[in-house]
């Protein structure tokens, strides 16, 4: 981009001009700005490149992640193993699924019941409302399923997940708001033992990564659920906006070091964010993505598709 | 109980970073004495990079960097500054210039009671800001009064009742099965009646690409002419901001921005973002899980959160102690054609308070003028803040041409100031002496104290 900024004297203004193009408009799609780039050119030049990272940026992939596989694509060119220029964005793609790929595999463990998962993140991404979801799933596959309000700050938490309760089927387990949501989970986990549930699915408060006190909370959740039932919680899942920004991998960092997470469920996908952010926890922290949000009725829960996914940050 | 929390000492790892590759870029361009296309490239490229990182969108990084770079080469490298730092502060004067200057507020209606929308995508904090704008509007000697007209995420206005209840405002609860629209309508009448003269309407989450409940906000605005109509964004939203926020502001022409969140560790670079594609101020900023914990927007605090904070930002700071040691010149100059004014005596003492602790402060201050009889070790800061008010309370006339001062003006001045005739008496004669000694020097002894004068302005 900066030499485009000075002016460089070698610029094709043609070029140049159908880039600005292509860019004015937010609207436009990714896969099309790319494929304008290709076309014109008969060969890769590094000021393609530098647009293609302009455009994986505009997906909140990061500008970090982007020149990182930019530059794997970038020695695949200067080796010779990659001339055209048609072939530039399948080589992006299968960078961003080898990053993807290299999580830890998503199989849940073979666990006797019952399962507990454990659900966290930071305020409005989403956890209530997946937790419908994924109790409707589970429900669906003939289990039973224990829900335990664990949110007992926020104004009327309790009754959103009894409503989801009641849609799914679930019983709710609760304590008055402001209760010590270790306290609430201890309750649910007792019961869910003693009556044989094949599931719990916790719900926590939103909570700021960034403040001691309510990550250390989650901590002590942590704990309790491991003493009643050992081996537990078998899964954390960090709910993730994918409006979010590249402030996403610092939610992971923090939440992975307090609450351990297992694996990351991507929601509002059904909006325009692309939710790019998450090869970067990916990169960084090997972390799977379970599950995606693509709406707000209950069946809304899609099991995580790397293809499909890098598919859609380029459409 | 939830405690404010600290910050995770993990957050500030993220600051330090940039800071330090800022000081990096910094250290190689030091000694260059011109701006040229090479360093300005690499400073260029860093900002562009912080600038990303902090979630702006790519589109937004580069209008801005043109416009920089624009400004950069217009202009003379300062001989006081480092390259650098003059493109870091065409930078941040750049950024406080989009963010927007001056403080937003909010808009009422002639008639009471006025209506306000709270909008965004799911999860940004509407019901939440809704009840801290309800404590603001209270604190200001409003009345305000709430309605959810989300109808559609469950328990949703249960919680504006609790959030209500906790804030210790007036809810309207509505038939459970009513419309959005019916229930604002008689959420409306039910205002009137109680005599509320704010109605806090708390919409439902929606995505600005959902066709059907975006008609229904527009149905909704045009029924109910709100006087504002704000948007909610979450401070941590990447690129996808400027189009949700675009598209809200087609649709609705949006009055206003609540940027939520702020009390994370997100840089906020959405709100540049919004901010350019809506062009509508940023009003509030959310800073905590508190109802209090709303706050007015302030784009000089937003400007070095995106840019990055610590080093950078004393860098600038320091760049302005020279704009000021240039202003200092220009005192010079005017002693030197005798013409120092009562408005530059004001000044010098502006410059010298906003330097900190009185006693360093008079240590650099000439031994000449109102202080020369001041002994400057033992001397309490009333002596200069009432030497500021007296300059305060008087005109601006009055300061360029102090020969006006009349009895009538000099007591008006002393009422102004909470002096005394005599105080302001003392102020004036010690300034003539000043002037007239000022208008007498010449030679190599003028010089001197000229040097002297201007050594003892900030930033020397």
């Amino acid at each position: 981009m900066i030499q485009t900024l000075f002016g460089s004297p070698e610029a094709k203004p043609g070029l140049l001009e159908r880039f600005q193009k292509a860019v004015q408009s937010t609207r436009s799609s990714l896969v099309s700005r790319v494929e304008d780039l290709v076309r014109g050119k008969t060969e890769i030049d590094a000021k393609l490149l530098e647009e293609l990272e302009e455009t994986l940026i505009a997906g909140d992939v990061g500008v970090g992640t982007a020149q990182e596989v930019l530059e794997a694509v970038r020695g695949q060119v200067s080796r010779g193993q990659l001339q055209e220029p048609s072939r530039l964005k399948s080589a992006v793609k299968a960078e961003l699924l080898n990053i993807l790929k290299q999580t830890a595999d998503g199989l849940p463990r073979t666990v006797v019941p019952p399962v507990v998962i454990l659900v966290v993140g930071v305020n409005g991404t989403g956890k209530t409302t997946t937790i419908g979801k994924l109790a409707f799933q589970l429900r669906a596959e003939g289990k039973t399923v224990l829900l335990c309000a664990g949110d007992t700050f926020r104004a009327a938490a309790t009754e959103q997940l009894e409503i989801w309760g009641e849609r799914t089927g679930c019983e709710v387990v609760k304590q008055r708001p402001g209760a010590d949501p270790s306290a609430v989970l201890f309750d649910a986990l007792t019961s869910a033992k003693a009556r044989q549930f094949d599931y719990i699915i916790a719900d926590t408060a939103g909570r700021l990564h960034t403040k001691v006190n309510l990550m250390a909370e989650l901590e002590k959740m942590r704990r309790t659920s491991q003493r009643i039932i050992p081996g537990s919680p078998h899964e954390v899942l960090l709910v993730l906006d994918a409006t979010t920004g590249q402030n996403g991998l610092q939610q992971a960092r923090q939440f992975t070091g307090s609450a351990g997470i297992t694996g990351i469920v991507l929601t509002k996908l059904d909006g325009t964010a692309k939710g790019g952010g998450v090869i970067a926890i990916a990169r960084e922290l090997k972390l799977p993505i379970r599950y995606v949000g693509v709406g707000e009725q209950k069946e809304d829960l899609l099991p995580f598709d790397p293809e499909q996914f890098i598919e859609s940050l380029f459409s | 109980m939830r405690g404010a929390g600290q910050q995770h000492p993990g957050s500030e790892f993220v600051f330090e970073n940039l800071s330090e590759k800022f000081q990096r870029v910094f250290k190689t361009l030091r000694g260059e004495a011109k701006l040229t296309e090479e360093n300005m490239a690499e400073v260029l490229r860093e900002i562009r990079l912080a600038l990303l990182e902090a979630d702006v969108h790519f589109q937004v990084v580069k209008q801005l960097l043109e416009n920089v770079r624009t400004k950069c080469q217009g202009q003379e490298v300062w001989t006081s500054f480092s390259p650098a730092q003059q493109v870091v502060k065409i930078v941040r004067d750049e950024l406080l210039e989009l963010l927007g200057g001056t403080t937003a507020r909010l808009k009422f209606a002639p008639r009471p009671p006025s209506v306000f929308f709270l909008t965004g995508l799911q999860g940004s904090g509407k019901t939440t800001t809704a009840g801290k704008l309800a404590r603001w509007l209270q604190r200001g000697g409003h009345h305000p009064l709430l309605v959810s007209v989300d109808v559609y995420r469950p328990a949703a206005r249960e919680q504006l009742a609790v959030v209500a209840r906790e804030v210790g405002t007036p809810v309207f609860a509505g038939q459970s099965d009513a419309r959005p629209v019916d229930l604002a309508l008689a959420a409306r009448a039910e205002a009137r009646n109680k005599g509320c003269d704010v109605l806090l309407v708390d919409t439902a989450g929606r995505l600005h690409i959902d066709e059907e409940l975006m008609a229904e906000l527009v149905e909704l605005r045009d029924r109910m002419e709100p006087t504002e109509i704000l948007f909610v964004a979450d401070a941590m939203t990447g690129q996808d901001a400027v189009r949700s926020a675009e598209e809200f502001h087609r649709r609705l022409n949006t009055t206003g921005v609540v940027l939520t969140k702020l009390d994370g560790d997100a840089r906020g670079g959405a709100a540049l973002s919004i901010r350019s594609v809506t062009g509508q101020p940023i009003k509030f900023v959310g800073t905590g899980e508190k109802y209090d914990n709303l706050e007015l927007f302030h784009p000089d605090r937003m400007t070095s959160r995106i840019l990055g904070m610590g080093d950078v930002l004393t860098l600038i700071e320091k760049a302005e102690e020279v704009i000021d040691r240039q202003k200092a010149e220009d005192l010079e100059r005017n002693f030197r054609m005798d013409r120092f004014s009562l408005e530059d005596f004001r000044e010098q003492i502006r410059q010298a308070r906003r330097m900190g602790p009185l006693s360093q402060v008079l240590a650099l201050l000439p031994s000449v003028g109102p202080f020369r009889n001041v002994p400057k070790q033992d001397v309490d800061d009333k002596a200069l803040v009432r030497v500021e008010a007296i300059l305060n309370s008087m005109t601006a006339k009055e300061r360029v041409r102090p020969e006006i001062l009349n009895g009538s003006r000099r007591r008006r001045i002393a009422k102004g100031s909470a002096t005394t005739v005599q105080e302001v008496n003392q102020l004036l004669k010690q300034y003539d002496q000043m002037r007239r000694m000022m208008r007498s020097m010449s030679g190599r002894m003028g010089k001197k104290a000229l040097s002297q004068f201007a050594a003892s302005a900030p930033g020397a």
